[in-house]
C-alpha cells in the first residue's frame, strides 16, 4: 500500500496493490506540510504537528520523522569543503562533469527517498498513512495521504 | 475476464499513485474493444509553461529563443575570422600559443552558453489541484486579528528581516523567497535573476553559475581577440602593408563594440555575486537602505565576499524539480464494469473534492 515508485509495466507490483486495496478499499484525504522559510531559502519543512493527524500517529514520532528529513536536506545543501571541491572541479571542466557524474545533492535525494520508503513501510502504512517524497511535489510540501477504510473495523 | 481484471488493476494503480498525477484533464473512455496498452507519456509533454523540449525531454529551451542564434552566430563568426585571418600571421610572428588559448576560450564560451540556454533555470512545478485547494483554505481561514496583511501575501521573518511572500495566481502557490514568475516563460523560477534574451532562457538558481562563467569567459575571449587583432594590425602596419585591407579582414569592429558591454555586465554580475543579490532584487531595490528608517539589509548574505561567491558559484548543484522525463500514469481509463463503478466515479471527480469527503464507517 506504500508504493511510491510503481513500475507500471510490472504485473506483480500491480497484483500486490490490487490485493492490498481489496482488503481496504479506502477514501483518501490529504494533509500538506508546508516549507519553513525562517532560515532562508534552504529546504526545510515545518515540524508543527498537523491537527488532522492527531488521531492517527504519535506526535513525537511525526516530529522526529520531519526533523530527520530536514537534517537530510540540510546535508544535501550544505556548503562546505566537499561542495566547494565539487563546484571548482565542475567549473574547471566547464561544468561538463555534471553530465557524467552524480552530484552530492542527487546522492542525498536518493537517501531521502529510501528513508521515506522505510518510514512508510515501518511506521505510517500500518496506521493508514502515506508520506509522499517532497521531490515529487517540487520540494514545496510534504503530502500526507490519509486512508480511511470504508470496510468495518478499521479506523483507529 | 482477464482484461477486465487488468483494467481494475490499472484503476487501482491510478488511485494509488494519484499523487503523481499532474492534474491532467479527466480521462476519456475508450471502447471496450481497444485492448492495447497505451503509450506512456512523459511529463514534459504536458508541461504547462512556455517551454520547448528536445531529445525526449533532456533539453529544455524557452519558447521564445530570443536572439540566441544571433549570439551564437556573432561568437562563432568573430572567432572563425580571428582564426582564419589573424592566427596565421601571429603564429609566424609571435607564438603558437595564440590559437591554442583562443581555441580553449572559444570552447569555454560556447559550452557555457549552451549550458545556460539548455538547462532548467530552477523552474518550480505548479501546485497540484488539491494542494492549491489546501492553500486556498488556509488563506481564508487564517488571518491574525491584529494586522491583517492584504490577501495573497504572507509575511515571514528571515534573519530578522521581514520578507513578503506573494501568491502566484498562475502556479497556485506562495512563491518561496527570491522566486519570481517569468511572464515570458510562464514559470516561477527560483532565485530569479532575469530573463536573458541573448541566451534565450531565464537565469535562475540552477543556471546562474553557467551564465556567470559564460559572460566572464566571453569577456576574456573578446579581450583576447581584441588584443591579438590590435597586435596584428600594429605589426602589419609596421611592415607597410595595406592597412585598410587588414581592417576589413579583422573582427575588430565586432569586438570593439561588444567588449564594453560584456565587460560591464561581467563587472555588474561580479558585484551581485559578491553581495549575494539577484538582478531582480537589485533593480527593485529590495534591500536598499532607502526604505524607511529600518535597517533593511540583504538577509541572504553571508557578510563575507568570499563565502558569498563560493555559495553562489561553487555551492551544491540543486536538482531539476520538474522531472521532465518522468512518466505520467496511464490516463485513459476504459469504460466501467459494475464492480469498478465507485472507483471510476471517484477518479473522474476533481481531486479537490477529496478533502471534504464524508467518512462513513469511520470510528475513532
Amino acid at each position: 500500500m506504500n508504493e511510491t515508485t510503481v513500475q507500471l509495466n510490472d504485473k506483480t507490483a500491480r497484483t500486490h496493490i490490487l490485493q492490498d486495496l481489496q482488503h481496504q478499499a479506502a477514501i483518501a484525504s490529504k494533509v500538506y506540510v508546508q516549507r519553513d522559510y525562517n532560515s532562508g531559502t534552504i529546504c526545510k519543512f515545518q515540524t508543527k504537528f498537523p491537527s488532522e493527524l492527531e488521531s492517527r500517529v504519535d506526535k513525537q514520532q511525526f516530529e522526529e520523522t520531519m526533523q530527520t528529513l530536514n537534517n537530510l536536506y540540510a546535508e544535501a545543501e550544505k556548503i562546505g569543503g566537499k561542495s566547494y571541491l565539487e563546484g571548482c572541479l565542475a567549473c574547471m571542466t566547464a561544468y561538463t562533469i555534471f553530465l557524467c557524474m552524480e552530484t552530492h545533492y542527487e546522492k542525498v535525494l536518493k537517501k531521502i527517498a529510501r528513508f521515506i520508503k522505510e518510514q512508510n513501510e515501518k511506521i505510517y502504512a500500518p496506521l493508514g498513512l502515506l508520506l509522499t517524497d517532497p521531490i515529487e511535489r517540487g520540494l514545496r510540501v510534504v503530502e500526507i495521504t490519509i486512508f480511511e477504510d470504508r470496510s468495518i473495523g478499521f479506523g483507529r | 475476464t482477464c482484461n477486465g481484471h487488468s483494467y481494475i488493476m490499472k484503476n487501482c494503480e491510478y488511485q494509488q499513485i494519484d499523487a503523481r498525477a499532474l492534474g491532467t484533464p479527466a480521462s476519456s473512455f475508450q471502447p471496450c474493444t481497444e485492448m492495447k496498452v497505451p503509450r506512456l507519456r512523459r511529463k514534459w509533454e504536458v508541461f504547462p509553461g512556455k517551454n520547448r523540449f528536445y531529445c525526449d525531454g533532456r533539453i529544455i529551451l524557452a519558447r521564445q529563443s530570443g536572439i540566441l542564434p544571433l549570439t551564437l552566430g556573432l561568437i562563432v563568426v568573430t572567432s572563425v575570422l580571428f582564426f582564419a585571418f589573424d592566427c596565421p600571421f601571429l603564429v609566424t610572428h609571435l607564438t603558437v600559443c595564440i590559437p591554442v588559448i583562443g581555441g580553449v576560450l572559444f570552447l569555454f564560451v560556447v559550452i557555457s552558453l549552451l549550458q545556460t540556454s539548455l538547462t532548467d533555470p530552477g523552474i518550480l512545478p505548479r501546485a497540484l489541484p488539491d494542494e492549491a485547494a489546501d492553500i486556498e483554505k488556509q488563506i481564508y481561514t487564517s488571518g491574525s486579528s491584529m494586522y491583517r496583511p492584504p490577501p495573497r501575501t504572507k509575511e515571514i521573518l528571515i534573519n530578522q528581516q521581514v520578507v513578503k511572500l506573494k501568491y502566484c495566481f498562475t502556479c497556485k502557490m506562495f512563491r518561496p523567497p527570491r522566486t519570481s514568475h517569468c511572464s515570458l516563460c510562464d514559470n516561477c523560477v527560483e532565485r530569479f535573476d532575469h530573463h536573458c534574451p541573448w541566451v534565450g532562457n531565464c537565469v535562475g538558481k540552477r543556471n546562474y553559475r553557467f551564465f556567470y562563467s559564460f559572460i566572464v569567459s566571453l569577456s576574456f575571449h573578446t579581450s583576447f581577440i581584441f588584443g591579438c587583432v590590435v597586435t596584428h594590425l600594429t605589426l602589419r602596419s609596421q611592415g607597410g602593408n595595406g592597412l585598410v585591407q587588414a581592417v576589413q579582414e579583422s573582427p575588430l569592429v565586432i569586438c570593439f563594440f561588444s567588449i564594453w558591454s560584456v565587460l560591464g555586465l561581467s563587472g555588474f554580475h561580479t558585484y551581485l555575486v559578491a553581495s549575494n543579490l539577484t538582478t531582480n532584487e537589485d533593480i527593485k531595490g529590495s534591500w536598499s537602505s532607502k526604505r524607511g528608517a529600518e535597517d533593511s539589509g540583504n538577509p541572504y548574505t553571508y557578510n563575507s565576499i568570499f563565502i558569498n561567491c563560493c555559495a553562489t558559484l561553487c555551492g551544491p548543484m540543486p536538482p531539476s524539480l520538474i522531472d521532465r522525463r518522468g512518466f505520467l500514469p496511464p490516463d485513459d481509463i476504459p469504460p466501467v464494469a459494475a464492480a469498478d463503478l465507485e472507483l471510476s466515479s471517484f477518479l473522474a471527480k476533481n481531486d479537490t473534492n477529496m478533502v471534504g469527503m464524508p467518512s462513513s464507517g469511520h470510528t475513532s
